[in-house]
């Protein structure tokens, strides 16, 4: 099986805060791969290095065997940016831009196709999310689903070989949620692409996760397919799937010391 | 006693690692401006031209009508200010060289950089930090698209073409405020008062405001740009930046024309 991505030893700080302490893994080419993990497990800083938005603080990682953390030259980090989409978290659509504009926008920096041939590409690429006709629509005009298929359809325009999808069902309801899930879905079977999905929303994990990754407190406890995810028996895996409160617990002492704030 | 002292030498070494901290951002985002302002053209890759004509429409022709009232006001103001003091002298012609050096040499090219500076200068900030707060910055990074390129540089040549265009309209119609009120309200012969502006008023005096005028353009975008760009996340500090970027504008512009002043009195 063929890796997309391989992460080796990757330490991030955020001040004196030490987010990842060590991440490897590999993600397999052509799967559904979930990254999962609780609220602030470093799951989203994981996602920025993937993205090449943040540089590790050490430790390496490999797209398609190129080093993308590559001090100096820039030029890779550059090639690989265009051959990858990103669907952030609320979208990030331009809102100056229609969102015709918003998709012809990496295919007017990257290529020089002419304006009547983008025009084809933008309505193709707008039909594929499901928003066919909305070109000439303003981000501000739409609902929070809408934008995020708009999202897809902007991180598509360049026939990405690797598309990631930050928190997708963030902030949506659940019917909405569960047709971008379909989306997701049918956009991964129709185009064989490795797709990289950083969610906590367990509906949304069974339904598309071919493999799973599972970060806790800037570490890997879990890397492995669906079902083995499913029949984990680590604890910390399983109280996860079963939605199970960490147990908190204080002593009088502890307890003593955070109000006296010694 | 020690622990007064050693907690002072800390906090005077936090904010100068802090400082040190804010230049090396600003010499990166100068550095960066400049390649894709002056470099990347020479490579072939030049600025988007559009976004750069949209942009002086924004922060110039949509400042004429301001610019041009104030400085009409500035004009009188400045007429009847000297008019006090030189009628004690008899010398009200006088007036003629006092608008006219002041305001192109000095009014000119700062108050429109002050006018400019919250207009325009705030507008770069507010917009480029809530792009940052809504990670739309982000996505153009991830798209392979660098946001000083695709942001930054369009306002910089949009202001560096519209700050000395603005300052040129502020000197002719401050003048003519300056004229208007001498040859009404102070009853000065008009062909005297032009012939005496002609006689007073050099080509330098004009270079020199205009040169001034360009840097606080530079200035001007830099600062808003560099404060948009600071912007984390939150609707509350894109408001805090946004009002840092105009202080910060002017006090540098006022700064900078110490500087500049300096210069062209030694050596012009």
């Amino acid at each position: 099986m063929e890796n997309a991505v391989e992460v080796s030893n990757l330490v991030t700080y955020y001040g004196d805060r030490q987010i990842l302490k060590g991440v490897s893994l590999s993600i397999p080419a052509g799967m559904t791969t979930v990254i999962v993990g609780r609220s602030g497990c470093g799951k989203t800083t994981l996602l920025k290095h993937l993205i090449g938005l943040i540089r590790p603080t050490s430790g390496t990682i490999l797209i398609h065997d190129t080093d993308i953390t590559a001090e100096g030259d820039q030029s890779q980090l550059e090639q690989y940016r265009k051959k990858m989409g990103v669907l952030f978290q609320g979208a990030a659509l331009l809102n100056s831009m229609t969102l015709a504009e918003n998709v012809a926008l990496p295919l007017k920096e990257h290529t020089k196709l002419k304006a009547p041939v983008i025009d084809i590409i933008v309505r193709m690429k707008l039909d594929l999310v499901g928003l066919s006709g909305f070109g000439d629509f303003y981000p501000a005009q739409l609902s929070g689903g809408m934008k995020k298929r708009a999202g897809i359809a902007r991180a598509m325009a360049m026939d990405p070989k690797i598309l990631y999808f930050d928190e997708p069902s963030a902030g949506l309801d659940p019917v909405t949620a569960a047709g971008l899930d379909e989306l997701i879905l049918r956009l991964h079977r129709v185009f064989k692409m490795t797709v990289i999905v950083v969610t906590h929303e367990l509906p949304s994990i069974f339904a598309i996760a071919d493999y799973v990754v599972m970060l806790d407190n800037g570490e890997v406890v879990f890397v492995g397919n669906l079902d083995d995810f499913k029949k984990s028996e680590k604890p910390i895996v399983k109280a996860f799937l079963e939605r199970r409160p960490e147990e908190v617990s204080y002593s009088p002492d502890n307890y003593f010391k955070i109000i006296t704030g010694t | 006693m020690p622990q007064i002292v050693e907690s002072a030498l800390g906090a005077l070494g936090r904010k100068t690692l802090s400082f040190l901290k804010d230049l090396h951002k600003v010499s990166v985002l100068i550095n960066e401006v400049f390649y894709w302002t002056i470099v990347s053209p020479l490579k072939g890759r030049p600025p988007r031209v559009r976004a750069a004509v949209s942009e002086m429409v924004k922060t110039g022709y949509d400042s004429v009508l301001v610019v041009v009232v104030i400085a009409f006001f500035v004009g009188a103001i400045l007429a009847f200010q000297s008019a006090y003091q030189l009628k004690k002298f008899g010398a009200l012609l006088y007036i003629a060289n006092l608008v006219g050096v002041a305001i192109t040499r000095e009014l000119g090219p700062i108050i429109t950089a002050i006018i400019v500076a919250g207009r325009s200068g705030s507008a770069f900030a507010a917009e480029i930090g809530s792009m940052r707060a809504q990670e739309e910055i982000d996505a153009l990074t991830s798209m392979g698209i660098n946001p000083v390129r695709f942001l930054v540089v369009p306002k910089l040549i949009a202001l560096m073409l519209m700050q000395p265009a603005l300052t040129t309209f502020f000197d002719i119609v401050g003048m003519l405020g300056g004229f208007v009120l001498s040859i009404t309200l102070l009853g000065i012969n008009p062909a005297a008062y032009v012939n005496q502006t002609i006689i007073a008023l050099q080509v330098n005096d004009l270079v020199t405001g205009l040169v001034k005028a360009w840097a606080f353009g530079v200035i001007i975008t830099i600062t808003g740009a560099y404060q948009g760009l600071q912007v984390n996340a939150g609707a509350e500090e894109v408001g805090r930046r946004t009002t840092a970027s105009v202080v910060m504008s002017i006090f540098l512009v006022i700064g900078f024309d110490l500087f500049f002043t300096a210069l062209f009195y030694y050596f012009t």
